[in-house]
């Protein structure tokens, strides 16, 4: 099919028009999925870093840090994500008449994986700011008794503890991240030449042919498709994390429907 | 309006930013707010009573009826919500003519499919073609609600439907051994006990619909988000009385505060909330309060 990376812009360049077939909707709402992995994927990397420095400014008993952490979280926790891409789309619209540097930031490519990074880094640095309160105590303590400081202290105990008992709350945040993926292009981000996500040409063909109960079961079942990769691949990690546990300690994945941002 | 408003060219300062915010449009913009808390407010208890249904649905001893309800609460948990939000706004709205076309025109003998169009008789088309502009905004308007009411009545169900189940089993077992049945001991005993259990959920979900408030926009609704972007953009002296470049930027700014705002007040009266029905329960949060005053 000449619509398989349509949305990367290779391939046909007119969308189909008339005639429309079962077999080009598929290809070319799986090929809008390209778009969702490539936000979802960046932010999450990008965001992982992030969302623990947050975390650990969050407890921190620097004043500054602390309260500089919770505003962070309270914006983009507090607002939704729909009006977050359009306040930041228009507020880069001005940068960019300030200079030329700022050119791509209006693009969705950049500027809405930077959005997503940053409210994926809040949401994220808040279940990292449970876990890490919700260390057991005797663990630090051990650690105290071992003579363990600092970095070491951290990298040894604190951050491995955390990142275990956070995990399934993570995997949850990572599925919804990829189904948040799906309003970049109906906030104000253009989809350049249409090229767009998944969502997009599906409510391209639900527009065109006046038939939702086609474009949208294929859209759920790609995105089903990518929730149960997120599983799989959480799900191994979480293993690897949880590996010196005795069995029946060891936290089973749950998935939480929850979070529209 | 104002009297000093007829000439803005004339005007300058706090006195045109005054005039400005106080134009037709900008009482429409404040109107949509309205609109929206009114989403909220309607779209809450419909919801709601969705999510009991759901949640009864699938506690359900009768099979079928439990699949659905099943079937209900788990809708919403591989695929993103807006593709739902898109997805059943044009779903009911087709539904909704296609049985009044059933009804009004029986024979009718094209098929309501032809290629790309949907084709109903004109008496069964919703709304009329003839009724008023408000018909229309509110058929808009309820169509939103609905499909609000759908998707956040799945999540209400799960909510609830874990409520359910965290009631403590020895209540249910008390019922049955003094004889209630299986219907007196679910509305007497259950349903009173499990909103204590339910409400850490219903608050973050009342949070969430805050945040899905803006997919209006989506939806075909004039609402916040549209006259943001209408009264936003850059007027030129031609067309406008208060010609200004390109301010998107600020009324997405606010609106942003408007929602931050919303979610703080909500988050405070919902804390309020839990600790006045925590209060005298057999959880941990009605034991901190005992042992607080004692």
């Amino acid at each position: 099919m000449d619509y398989g990376l349509r949305s990367i812009g290779i391939g046909e360049r007119l969308l189909p028009r008339t005639d429309f077939t079962l077999c080009q909707q598929f290809t070319l709402i799986g090929s809008g999925m390209i778009w969702n992995i490539y936000f979802g994927v960046l932010a999450l990397a990008a965001g992982f870093f992030l969302s623990i420095t947050v975390a650990l400014g969050k407890a921190a008993r620097n004043p500054v840090a602390r309260k500089s952490a919770e505003w962070f979280i309270f914006i983009f926790r507090g607002s939704p994500l729909f009006i977050q891409f359009f306040f930041a789309y228009f507020a880069f619209l001005s940068l960019k008449q300030v200079s030329p540097i700022f050119d791509p930031l209006t693009s969705a490519a950049l500027g809405a994986t930077i959005v997503l990074f940053l409210n994926t880094s809040a949401y994220a640095g808040e279940i990292f700011f449970g876990a890490l309160k919700s260390i057991p105590k005797g663990d630090l303590e051990a650690a105290d008794a071992y003579g363990l400081m600092g970095w070491k202290r951290f990298r040894r105990i604190t951050f491995p503890t955390m990142l275990r008992l956070a995990w399934p709350a993570y995997t949850n945040e990572a599925i919804f991240l990829f189904h948040a993926t799906a309003l970049v292009f109906f906030s104000g981000f253009p989809a350049w030449q249409q090229r767009g996500d998944a969502l997009y040409y599906a409510s391209y063909f639900a527009d065109k042919t006046f038939n939702p109960f086609v474009p949208y079961p294929i859209l759920a079942f790609y995105f089903i498709l990518l929730t149960l990769t997120v599983i799989t691949v959480f799900g191994a990690i979480n293993r690897r994390l949880t590996r010196h546990l005795p069995q029946e300690y060891r936290p089973r994945m749950r998935l939480r429907p929850m979070l529209v941002r | 309006m104002l009297e000093v408003c007829d000439d803005p060219q004339a005007l300058a300062g706090v006195q045109w930013l005054t005039c400005y915010l106080t134009s037709g449009k900008h009482l429409l913009f404040y109107q949509s707010f309205g609109t929206v808390m009114l989403l909220l407010l309607v779209t809450a208890p419909v919801s709601l009573a969705f999510g009991f249904a759901g949640a009864g649905a699938a506690r359900s001893r009768v099979a079928p009826l439990r699949w659905l309800g099943k079937g209900y609460t788990s809708i919403v948990r591989g695929v993103p919500d807006i593709a739902f939000f898109l997805f059943f706004v044009i779903a009911l709205d087709q539904a909704f003519e296609w049985l009044r076309h059933q009804v009004k025109c029986p024979d009718w003998d094209a098929p309501i499919r032809q290629g790309s169009d949907f084709v109903v008789c004109a008496q069964a088309k919703l709304p009329l073609s003839s009724s008023p502009q408000w018909v229309h905004e509110s058929y808009g308007f309820a169509l939103a609600v609905l499909t609000f009411a759908i998707v956040f009545g799945a999540f209400a169900a799960n909510v609830l439907y874990g409520a359910m189940r965290s009631v403590p089993r020895a209540q249910m077992e008390t019922a049955e051994a003094y004889g209630m049945t299986h219907r007196q001991a679910y509305w007497r005993i259950l349903v009173p006990q499990m909103w204590v259990y339910a409400l850490p959920g219903l608050s973050n979900l009342w949070m969430i619909l805050i945040k899905a408030t803006p997919l209006l926009f989506l939806l075909g609704v004039e609402d916040i988000v549209y006259w943001a972007r209408e009264l936003g953009g850059s007027k030129t002296a031609r067309f406008s009385d208060f010609p200004h470049g390109d301010w998107r930027m600020y009324y997405f700014g606010a609106l942003l505060v408007f929602y931050l705002l919303l979610t703080r007040v909500s988050e405070v009266v919902l804390d309020r909330l839990m600790a006045r029905l925590s209060h005298g329960q057999a959880t941990a949060a009605g034991e901190a309060q005992r042992k607080a005053t004692a």
